[in-house]
C-alpha cells in the first residue's frame, strides 16, 4: 500500500479507447472499490426476501459483509455484519428469521432490528470505564443510504453525488415496467440464484452485457448447433420455449444493429430499445388478460412490450423485462468476480413465468450453459492476454464519429460502442474524484 | 429463503413421479414404465455395471452412445441446490429433454466451440452405488452412486464431489435412464464453467 501517493488513472481512459490496467491493475481495482463502488447506488437486494420484520439475508457489497433487515416499523436496514464488541458476525446463514432481535453467538451482545445496541450481559463489569462513550455504544454500523423503488433495494456506502431519484433517472422506468407484470405490482424473488464465479476482471462482464456486436461470432457454436437440431420442421410445428430462448441469437448483424440502444448519465444503458432476442416470446397463458385487467389496456400493452435485451444499472447489475431475471456482478478482486443469475416472478401472474425466467437461467448464464461457456471462456482468455506485453490499448471507436461523444441521454444502434464508451465515461468521472 | 428440504437419502422429484407439478408441458409423456416388465428383470450387478457404462461413455466422450443410455422421455436434472425438488419452479444448472441433451452434445463437437480449443476432458471417480429400489413388477430400478467428477480444460482442473441418482427402466430390450439427477455438493456456491455432462 502506497497511502501517500495517491493512484492517477486519469490517463487510462480516453474519448475513444481504454488502457489495460484498468481491468488487470489490483491498485486501480482497489481504487474503484472507494471511489467508484462506495460511492454508487448498488443493488443490494429485494423486499420480497423480507417479507416479515426480523427477516433477514446476509450479503455481501464492494466486499463487506452485510445483513439486510426487516424492521419492526417495516423498513429495510442494511447493516455492516459486524458485533460491535469483537467483529463476530451477528448471523451467518444465507437468510433467516431472527425474531426482535439480533445476538451475538459469540458473548451475547443483543441488538434491536435497527441496529442499535440493545443489552451487554452482567454490563456491572463496565461500571467506572469508559465504554459508554466508546464507539460500540452505536450498535451495528449502517452500510450507508438506502432506497426501495418497487422493493428493489439498492444502497449507497458514501453519502457523496446525486440522490437515489436523480442518479437513476430513467431506469426507474424500468423498474415500474418490470414490477407491473404483475397485476398487483409486486414480484417475488423465487426459484433460487445461480452463481458463477470468473477469472477476469467485472467490467469486462459489464460492457459484453450490453454488447450486441459479439453474439454472431461468439455464440456461433450454440446458434448453429440450435439450428442443427431445430431443423426446418413443418410450416406450424410449436416452438418449445427452450428453442423459443436459443434460436434467436442466430439472427445476424443488421437485426443487432437494428436493436437499438439509448445511453444514459452515469454509465446507465438500455439495449434493446427498438427490438431484442426476447421480442417474439409466445404469450404465457392468461398474462395479458390479468395485466389488462389491472392495470387498463394502455399499461398492459405497454408492460407486454418492454422486452429490452438488458438495462444496465451501472455498475452493478443489469435486469430483463421478459423474462423476469436479473444479473448482479460482485467483483473479488482484479482477476476474480461472481456473477448472480436472479429469477422474479410477478405476483399473480401464471407460474409459467417465473419457469420461462429460471429456463433462461439455466440456458444462458449457469456455469453449466452453453452460452455461458462461450462467452467465459473469451473473458477468462482476455483476463489473460491482456497482462501480456502487447498492445496496451482496448478499441472502442465503432459508431464514434466525433473526437467526443455528445453527453447523455441519446439513442444510438444497438451495436455502436458508444454504450461501452458511456461506461468508461462515468468510470473515469467517479475516478478523478478524490 | 430455501425451500423445504428432501428427507435425507431419499430420491425425489414430483416431476418424475407421474405427477405434474407445473402447466408446462415439455411434449413429453408423464413418467411410467413402458410395455410390459421384462421377463427376466435386470440383476443388481447388470444395474451397477449400467452406471459405471454411462460414467465410461462420458469420460471417453462417446456422446452418441451416452446419448442413447436415455429413455426416450428420459431428464438429465442437475439442480442449483440439492434440497431443490421441483425442476421448473426452481434454480437449476441443467434440466435436459432429448431436445437439449442433443443441442448440448452438437455444440461440443462444433469446430465453432472456441471454448473447447484445446479440447477439454473429463474424469468421473466412482464410488460403488447403492441400490434404492429395484422394482421388477413396476419395471423401476433407483441407485445412488457418489463421484468425483474432475474436468481439465485449458490447463486448468476443477474437481466436483457429488452425488448422482439414476431412475432407470427397462425399455425395448435394454435399460434406458428415465432420469439422472446429479446432486453437487458445491451446487449453491459460485462454480467455474463446467462443459461437460457430470
Amino acid at each position: 500500500m502506497n497511502a501517500g501517493t495517491a493512484l492517477d488513472t486519469s490517463a487510462l481512459v480516453q474519448p475513444h479507447q481504454v488502457h489495460r490496467d484498468i481491468y488487470t491493475s489490483p491498485a486501480v481495482f482497489e481504487l474503484e472499490r472507494q471511489r467508484l463502488w462506495a460511492r454508487s447506488w448498488l443493488f443490494a437486494g429485494h423486499d420480497s426476501q423480507l417479507p416479515q420484520p426480523g427477516d433477514y439475508i446476509t450479503t455481501e457489497l464492494n466486499g463487506q459483509p452485510l445483513v439486510m433487515l426487516k424492521r419492526e416499523d417495516g423498513g429495510i436496514a442494511l447493516l455492516h455484519n459486524r458485533c460491535a464488541h469483537k467483529g463476530a458476525p451477528l448471523v451467518t446463514a444465507p437468510s433467516g428469521h431472527a425474531g426482535r432481535f439480533l445476538r451475538c453467538a459469540y458473548h451475547g451482545w443483543s441488538y434491536r432490528l435497527d441496529g442499535s445496541l440493545l443489552g451487554v450481559p452482567l454490563k456491572t463489569g463496565y461500571d467506572d470505564t469508559a465504554f459508554g462513550s466508546c464507539p460500540a455504544q452505536g450498535g451495528l454500523t449502517p452500510y450507508g443510504e438506502v432506497a426501495v423503488h418497487r422493493g428493489f433495494v439498492f444502497a449507497r456506502q458514501h453519502s457523496t453525488g446525486l440522490s437515489f431519484e436523480n442518479s437513476m433517472g430513467e431506469l426507474l422506468q424500468a423498474l415500474d415496467l418490470l414490477a407491473d407484470r404483475s397485476p398487483q405490482g409486486r414480484l417475488q424473488v423465487a426459484g433460487g440464484v445461480l452463481r458463477t464465479r470468473f477469472r477476469a476482471n467485472w467490467k469486462i462482464y459489464l460492457e459484453n452485457v450490453n454488447d450486441a456486436f459479439h453474439p454472431v461470432t461468439t455464440h456461433a457454436s450454440v446458434t448453429q448447433s440450435a439450428q442443427a437440431v431445430w431443423g426446418t420442421p413443418p410450416a406450424g410445428t410449436p416452438v418449445p420455449l427452450p428453442m423459443q430462448q436459443l434460436l434467436p441469437f442466430a439472427s445476424g448483424y443488421a437485426f443487432f444493429e437494428q436493436m437499438g440502444a439509448r445511453l444514459l448519465p452515469h454509465g446507465h444503458s438500455v439495449l434493446g430499445t427498438q427490438t431484442s432476442l426476447h421480442s417474439s416470446y409466445s404469450a404465457l397463458g392468461d398474462h395479458a388478460q390479468a395485466l389488462q385487467a389491472a392495470h387498463g389496456s394502455a399499461r398492459a400493452q405497454a408492460v407486454l412490450a418492454f422486452a429490452p435485451q438488458n438495462v444496465v444499472f451501472y455498475p452493478s447489475m443489469a435486469l430483463k423485462g421478459a423474462p423476469q431475471v436479473m444479473r448482479v456482478l460482485r467483483p473479488q478482486a482484479a482477476d476474480d468476480t461472481v456473477l448472480e443469475a436472479w429469477a422474479f416472478q410477478p405476483e399473480g401472474a401464471p407460474a409459467a413465468l417465473l419457469h420461462s425466467a429460471l429456463l433462461y437461467n439455466r440456458q444462458v448464464f449457469s456455469p453449466l450453459s452453453m452460452v455461458a461457456h462461450d462467452d467465459l471462456h473469451l473473458f477468462e482468455g482476455m483476463q489473460r492476454s491482456l497482462a501480456g506485453d502487447g498492445n496496451p490499448w482496448v478499441s472502442l471507436h465503432r459508431g464514434a464519429l466525433a473526437a467526443a461523444d455528445a453527453p447523455p441521454p441519446r439513442d444510438v444502434s444497438g451495436i455502436d460502442e458508444a454504450v461501452l464508451r458511456n461506461q468508461y465515461h462515468a468510470w473515469a468521472q467517479a475516478m478523478a474524484r478524490p | 429463503m430455501r425451500p423445504p428440504g428432501r428427507p435425507k437419502g431419499e430420491f425425489r422429484s414430483a416431476q418424475h413421479e407421474g405427477t405434474p407439478v407445473s402447466s408446462v408441458d415439455y411434449g413429453f409423456a408423464a413418467d411410467g414404465a413402458t410395455g410390459p416388465p421384462p421377463s427376466s428383470p435386470p440383476t443388481t450387478a447388470e444395474l451397477l455395471a449400467f452406471i459405471a457404462h454411462e460414467a465410461c461413455c462420458l469420460d471417453e466422450q462417446r456422446w452418441s452412445d451416452w446419448a442413447a443410455l436415455f429413455a426416450p422421455d428420459g431428464w438429465y436434472w442437475l439442480p442449483a441446490d440439492s434440497t431443490h425438488t421441483d425442476p421448473l419452479a426452481q434454480a437449476s444448472h441443467l434440466y435436459d429433454d432429448a431436445l437439449l441433451r442433443r443441442v448440448k452434445l452438437q455444440r461440443l463437437q462444433s469446430a465453432q466451440a472456441h471454448s473447447q480449443q484445446p479440447a477439454g476432458r473429463c474424469h468421473h471417480l466412482l464410488q460403488l452405488g447403492q441400490m434404492r429400489l429395484h422394482d421388477a413388477a413396476g419395471n423401476r430400478y433407483e441407485l445412488r452412486t457418489p463421484f468425483s467428477y474432475s474436468e481439465l480444460r485449458a490447463g486448468r482442473t476443477t474437481t466436483l464431489p457429488g452425488v448422482a441418482w439414476h431412475r432407470l427402466r427397462v425399455q425395448d430390450g435394454a435399460l434406458r435412464i428415465v432420469l439422472k439427477r446429479v446432486d453437487l455438493l458445491h451446487a449453491a456456491e459460485p462454480l467455474p464453467a463446467v462443459e461437460f455432462y457430470i
